[in-house]
């Protein structure tokens, strides 16, 4: 193994130092006995048993996930659809249009999207609520599930749905039992870049809740233009946890699927 | 012994399985078929045959569904199958990439067209197992396509087009991607498997040795057209077109104009009419007309001294190609055309008779050569 030279060292340490300095102080505060945030008076775990029986927030979590689970779940479905008309399609009447119109809210500023929405459930008479958020997420994620599917299709051999067609399968099964499958991995990760993206949305969120929903990101905005309680703290640190955990267990097991995927050729090459 | 010869095409009372009655297929400004017209009967092993590009892929995909005539008709046992969708074809394709789910098992490849269509799963287990074991495959029925050879991937490959038991199975450059012993040995697996269940195969090639070796009747293809259809033998031996006596093997061809001398015999007088030669043609040529006269290099016979032959002509050794179990003499004549002569090595070692630069003779009958107008 090569050693690190000293600028290596130093250039390391500088990235990890802008990285994670700022959740540590946040994660070594949650500990804090002091309700003041600026002062170590001890260690504790007293605001994290706050945190729990503060049923605001746990109705804001159950809010958040509530959403996130169901508009990444539409937006995977629709995106998925997209992105399979816009590859497979072939050419039809404003397939431009079409393809460059479902990235266009990749760029879109959010206050723009947020706003436009407010606008359009004003306009119909929508109440404004979880339902109005799981719209306004769905709209915004599903062209991210789009592109992550659609890149997926292109390299996708077009000759295995042909087979499944020739073998009698009708397109939707051709799709269902064979393209599906295959491009499963790319689905899955679309539909956690859209709950990712669901889950720490602050913007457009609190253009289109309503008094009825507040979701995790705006109860910790408006708590914290309070003032920063050790509470926010401890619930930052255990959203940090999950969310670590979440990482650690993707990369495991993508590990081992590659561990597999190699066994599986071995064995292939010696049966030859 | 009175073994009635497989020749439906010259019957005329057989049915055509295929008809492809005056079809044209256009890619926006491109012409890939050309007004074809072309039948193909059962239990046929019949090639397509051309280089790269010139339409036998697209009729392929036109016979399994995947693209639609724009003008003319295809018939499939009588019945026009132009709005049928490839699912409701009883046409099944072996891809040149296999196209194999690669999430699924060989025995779940092979079941999957038999899924479709029957929910019995007990005739379903018979039908795989009896696949597995016409392509030798019983070992691997577990396995992945990626966790197999390539020469077994191609007999899933197989396995899984013909499970269904089609009428037609179509066959996209099957041994493409094997190496040329296996794909010999593949080639008689094929013949093989194709006789025993008596299906119709079309196969589509580039490779003529490949499409000689397996097919009954052969079709030489070219930008869109069929130039030829036949029997690999009338093919070889009796091309009716420069093209065809081109593409197919190796071939001498002298231009020249034909002058008739009686009992069907022409003389081919060389545009520089420095040579002459005599060749016998069933068909006609009026006196002085254009023609070609095209020679297996296996038909040309070399000698160092004036053989007594209909046609002889005097040249020079240019090359020599040792091919092992033959040479190839490359002849340059003194009118600047080469003449290829082969012989066959039939000792073991032999003293080359004739080597670089030699004065020799070229020689071959008349009825060895095939005159051709175009």
């Amino acid at each position: 193994m090569n050693r690190l030279s000293s600028f290596n060292v130093v250039s390391l340490t500088l990235g990890f130092v802008f990285l994670y300095v700022p959740m540590l102080i946040l994660v070594i505060y949650s500990f804090n006995a002091s309700k003041l945030v600026t002062v170590w008076a001890g260690f504790s775990t007293k605001w994290y048993g706050e945190l729990l029986s503060n049923e605001a927030f746990l109705d804001a979590a159950w809010v958040t996930l509530r959403v996130a689970v169901i508009s990444s779940t539409i937006a995977t479905i629709l995106g998925t659809m997209a992105a399979y008309v816009l590859v497979r399609g072939g050419r039809f009447f404003g397939r431009t249009l079409f393809s460059g119109m479902i990235y266009a809210p990749l760029v879109m500023p959010e206050v723009i999207t947020g706003l436009s929405l407010l606008l359009l459930f004003i306009g119909i008479g929508l109440d404004r609520g979880v339902f109005t958020i799981v719209l306004a997420h769905t709209t915004f994620s599903m062209c991210f599930v789009s592109v992550v599917v659609s890149s997926r299709l292109v390299s996708f051999d077009k000759s295995l749905e042909e087979a499944a067609l020739d073998l009698g399968a009708s397109p939707w099964d051709a799709f269902r039992l064979v393209t599906l499958p295959i491009i499963a991995p790319a689905v899955v990760s679309g539909w956690l870049l859209a709950f990712t993206l669901s889950l720490d949305d602050l913007v457009i969120a609190s253009f289109t809740s309503g008094p009825s929903a507040t979701t995790l990101p705006m109860k910790i905005w408006s708590s914290v233009r309070l003032g920063v309680s050790p509470e926010i703290n401890a619930l930052s640190s255990i959203l940090i946890g999950l969310v670590t955990l979440g990482v650690i267990a993707a990369s495991l097991a993508s590990k081992q699927a590659a561990v597999r995927a190699k066994r599986d050729e071995q064995a292939a090459v010696r049966a030859v | 012994m009175a073994e009635t010869v497989f020749a439906p095409w010259d019957d005329p009372n057989e049915k055509p399985l295929i008809r492809f009655r005056n079809v044209t297929k256009r890619f926006g400004d491109f012409t890939a078929i050309d007004d074809l017209t072309l039948d193909i009967f059962e239990r046929e092993f019949f090639a397509l045959l051309g280089p790269s590009g010139c339409g036998k892929t697209t009729m392929m995909r036109m016979l399994a569904g995947f693209e639609n005539p724009s003008e003319g008709a295809i018939e499939l046992a009588g019945q026009d199958i132009a709005g049928v969708p490839a699912n409701k074809r009883a046409v099944n394709m072996m891809f040149q990439s296999y196209a194999l789910f690669p999430h699924l098992s060989v025995w779940d490849n092979i079941a999957f067209g038999l899924r479709r269509e029957s929910k019995d799963k007990a005739a379903i287990a018979a039908r795989v197992e009896e696949m597995l074991k016409l392509t030798r495959l019983e070992k691997f029925a577990r396995r992945k396509p990626h966790q197999i050879s390539g020469g077994q991937r191609q007999r899933v490959a197989l396995a899984r087009s013909l499970a269904k038991a089609p009428k037609l199975l179509l066959l996209d450059e099957p041994l493409g991607a094997l190496d040329a012993k296996l794909r010999e040995a593949t080639q008689f697996e094929l013949m093989d498997i194709q006789e025993k269940t008596g299906t119709t195969f079309v196969i589509v090639t580039h490779d003529q040795e490949e499409a000689m070796t397996v097919a009954s009747r052969v079709a030489v293809m070219d930008e869109g057209r069929v130039m030829q259809v036949a029997t690999p033998e009338r093919i070889y031996e009796a091309p009716d077109s420069v093209y065809v006596a081109d593409f197919i093997g190796d071939v001498n061809i002298l231009h020249g104009a034909a002058k008739p001398i009686g009992d069907d015999t022409y003389e081919v007088i060389e545009a520089a009419g420095s040579t002459s030669v005599t060749a016998v043609s069933g068909r006609p040529f009026s006196d002085g007309q254009d023609c070609h006269l095209a020679i297996r290099p296996e038909k040309v016979s070399i000698h160092k001294d004036k053989p007594d032959a209909d046609n002889a002509l005097q040249g020079k050794v240019l090359d020599i190609a040792y091919l092992g179990n033959l040479s190839t003499y490359h002849v340059g004549l003194p009118t600047g055309d080469i003449i290829k002569a082969q012989v066959a090595n039939t000792r073991r070692v032999s003293r080359r008779n004739f080597t670089w630069e030699d004065p020799v003779w070229v020689s071959w009958t008349k009825t060895a050569g095939v005159l051709l107008a175009e």
